[in-house]
Order: C-alpha cells, then sequence, then structure tokens
C-alpha cells in the first residue's frame, strides 16, 4: 500500500525542481515544534522523554542521540522504501533502527564513558522509542529522502526541546543546579531546600502534565 | 524465598511505568476502556514472561563475552555483545508475531479491539528494557524469569488501574488544555506517589 502512495507522489512531485528550502519543507521542519510536537501532541516517545531528564547534561546528549537516529533511520528508509515488502516492514525498520542504535551506543561507550554509564540501558532503549518508528513508518515509507531527512530534523527538535524543558525544572528544583552549575548559591540564595520528588519520577510526570497543559492552552488543542 | 521476593520487587517498587516509565507509550494510549487494557495487559505479561528468559539464553550462551565457550574453546576471546541490540529486538518481534496469531485464533473481537498496539508490543520499551535491566543486574535464569513475570503483573496492574480511573475521568469537567493527555499525565504521577509506598517492602 505504501509503496503506491510513495509512486504516485513522486509523479505529482517530477515537475517543477523545488527549490532547496521552499515554503512546504519549511513547514515540515516547523510543524513538529510545535503545532505537531511529537511529545505533547502525538503522545510519541514519553518513556525516554521522563527517564533521562533527571540532570540537563544527559538530556542533552539523549536528545543529540535520538534526533540523530530519526534522521539517519529516515534516510535510509526513505532511500530503500520501494524494495521493502510491506509484510515484513517493521522488521526491517527495527534491524535497520537497532543497527543505527548500536553504532550510537558504541560512539558513547568510546567517547563518553562516564555518559554511557549514566544513561545505561536507555541507550538501548532508543530503539524502542515510538517516535522513532513512528515516523518511518508514518512519513519515510511514502516521501523521497530530501525530505524524508527534514522530518526527522523537525521531529528530533521537537522531541529535543520538550525532554530539555522538562529536564531544566527538574534540575533546577531538584537538584537546585543547571548542567551541575548551582544557579541558586550563585545569586546569593544559600541551602535552597531541593525537592525529593522532582528527582523521583513523579516530579516528571507532573512537569510534563503541566507543560503539556501550557503548550496545548497555547495552541488551542484539544483532545476528545 | 529469593524468587517471590523479586517478583514483588519488580511488581511493586521497581514498577515498570512508575519507576522507569517503560512502555508509556501504549500505556497512555490503550487506557481508555478497562477491557482492552485488561487484554493489552495480559499480552504483555505474556510476552515479557517469555521474553526474557530466552534473552538471558541468547545472552548467557551467544552473546557474552566468552560464551561460545560451549562450541569450541576456540571462541573464548570471541565478544558479541554488540550484537545485543539487534538480537534481542528479533526474539520480541518474533514473540510479538507469535502472540499476535495466537490471539486472532482465540478471541477476534480482542484482536480488534487492540488493533494496531499489537504488533507495537514489539516496540513496547518496559520489553526491551526489562531484557537490558537483566542483563545489567546480572540476574540468573530463574530470577530473570521471575523479574520478567513480575514486570509484567506490574505493568497489567498499572494500565488497569489507569484505565479505571479514565473511565470514571468521562464524567468530569477538565479544563480545555488538559484534556486527554494532560490529565492522565497528572494522574500517573498521583499513582507514582501511591506506589512509592510499596519502598522498603522485603519478605
Amino acid at each position: 500500500m505504501s509503496t503506491e502512495v510513495a509512486e504516485t507522489e513522486v509523479k505529482q512531485e517530477k515537475k517543477p525542481s523545488e527549490a532547496l528550502l521552499s515554503k512546504r519543507r519549511k513547514k515540515i521542519i516547523s510543524d513538529p515544534l510545535n503545532d505537531d510536537n511529537p511529545v505533547t501532541v502525538q503522545v510519541l516517545g514519553i518513556c525516554s522523554a521522563l527517564a533521562i531528564t533527571i540532570k540537563m547534561e544527559p538530556t542533552l546528549t539523549m536528545s543529540i542521540a535520538v534526533t540523530a537516529v530519526i534522521v539517519f533511520s529516515n534516510l535510509i528508509i526513505s532511500s530503500i522504501r520501494n524494495l521493502i515488502p510491506g509484510r515484513v516492514r517493521i522488521i526491517v525498520q527495527l534491524a535497520v533502527i537497532a543497527t543505527l542504535v548500536t553504532l550510537v551506543s558504541e560512539v558513547l561507550k568510546a567517547y563518553y564513558f562516564d555518559m554511557y554509564k549514566v544513561l545505561g540501558a536507555f541507550v538501548g532503549l532508543i530503539i524502542t522509542n515510538c517516535i522513532v518508528m513512528g515516523r518511518l513508518e508514518a512519513y519515510a515509507m511514502a516521501n523521497k529522502p530530501y525530505d524524508s531527512i527534514l522530518d526527522g530534523l523537525g521531529s528530533g527538535f521537537g522531541y529535543s526541546w520538550i525532554i530539555l524543558v522538562v529536564a531544566f525544572f527538574r534540575e533546577l528544583f531538584g537538584s537546585g543546579s543547571i548542567f551541575d552549575f548551582k544557579v541558586f548559591e550563585a545569586v546569593g540564595i544559600q541551602n535552597f531546600p531541593t525537592n525529593g520528588l522532582m528527582v523521583d519520577s513523579i516530579g516528571a510526570f507532573m512537569v510534563l502534565g503541566i507543560l503539556i497543559w501550557v503548550q496545548r492552552t497555547k495552541t488551542g488543542y484539544v483532545e476528545h | 524465598m529469593d524468587i517471590i521476593n523479586l517478583i514483588i520487587k519488580s511488581t511493586f517498587i521497581d514498577n515498570m511505568i512508575f519507576a522507569y516509565f517503560l512502555g508509556m507509550c501504549s500505556f497512555l494510549a490503550v487506557s481508555k476502556k478497562v477491557s482492552t487494557a485488561l487484554g493489552l495487559g495480559l499480552a504483555v505479561t505474556f510476552v515479557l514472561t517469555i521474553t526474557v528468559p530466552v534473552d538471558w539464553l541468547l545472552q548467557e550462551y551467544v552473546l557474552k563475552e566468552g560464551a561460545l565457550v560451549w562450541i569450541s574453546q576456540d571462541f573464548a576471546k570471541v565478544d558479541l555483545s554488540f550484537l545485543q541490540f539487534i538480537m534481542f529486538i528479533a526474539v520480541i518481534a518474533s514473540m510479538v508475531q507469535l502472540v499476535e496469531m495466537i490471539i486472532e485464533k482465540f478471541s477476534p473481537a480482542l484482536y480488534g479491539s487492540l488493533g494496531i498496539f499489537l504488533p507495537l508490543i514489539a516496540v513496547n520499551c518496559a520489553i526491551l528494557g526489562a531484557s537490558l535491566f537483566m542483563v545489567q543486574r546480572d540476574y540468573s535464569l530463574a530470577q530473570a524469569t521471575a523479574y520478567g513475570f513480575g514486570s509484567g503483573i506490574g505493568w497489567f496492574l498499572a494500565i488497569i488501574a489507569l484505565a479505571a480511573i479514565r473511565e470514571k475521568l468521562k464524567y468530569s469537567s477538565v479544563p480545555n488544555g488538559l484534556k486527554g493527555l494532560g490529565i492522565t499525565m497528572l494522574i500517573t504521577g498521583l499513582m507514582g506517589l501511591a506506589f512509592k509506598s510499596f519502598i522498603g517492602i522485603a519478605i
């Protein structure tokens, strides 16, 4: 089914060659940032969004890793989309994602071993991050490689800014610091009472819940 | 005793949802009705209980450094642990395929209501997560089985409880922006707070 869609799209787009960053393509990047955010609107990739957001630094590493995996898996799957038989596409997608995640994990192990220890099993869990799989299934299987890269970038950034905001509040109130820099002591507040719940899983749920509330009030999106 | 303790610990204290946030996607998406949640919970428990021991065998006899000694002494230095992710995900995907076929055969109604979320168990982080944690914590085969089963039951309890709350939630007036995902996150947070009270219980 998806290959048929792809073929018709290719035929339509062949006539005029599009600008490298046309309006439509800018929209592919900007949509997932707010109106169609993978975390807060599409409810994907929540697992890792919460588990590693205790501190800013692992969160930043994670967001870079996830963005890289989304972009490259989108590129690869989109390039071979016409060769994949529909019945085994899930396995093919998983194999591509698992290979990329293995690469990311080996790079982390080689160059940032401390960070690798902190993230632990959650590097491997990028494989099961629903955003990656979701974008492959919904976009890369039916679109050309360049558009798929842009879509991957957009989704990656949409995911990144949400988890960075969550991590910002959790580290600020849970540990009283940002990137391990003691903010409260720097502005002259000694013995800031840190909130243990923020370090715990409960803080993550609450912060994300409130973030979703604020964001949806702004965009006017209502779920029924 | 150790095994029972591990089951209770993984069900309540190290709960997949409330302590590690694993399997959140389907947890949030399929918890609108208790009956569907029940079916998915059972399926996940089943897949977890089978997958974790199978992954343990794989890790112990194929992937670990020196694990291939049982074939020949020449393989004592072979370390295939970088293949861990791919092998684990392959086992999970095939188990999910199996469960899908079983459910389709015996309960077409449940098969229809689970829809897309049945194949998506393959990308349910709880299952891959349990396998990876099992490796990290050096469990034995019996412990790994108990851990898989306990985590499954914990996930099952969590999704049933959330589905029951969300069924009641239909009759309350929630602010527009908070409807759906927002209020569900806050409720999950409160449920997590309740589950925290299990910390320190040991048999």
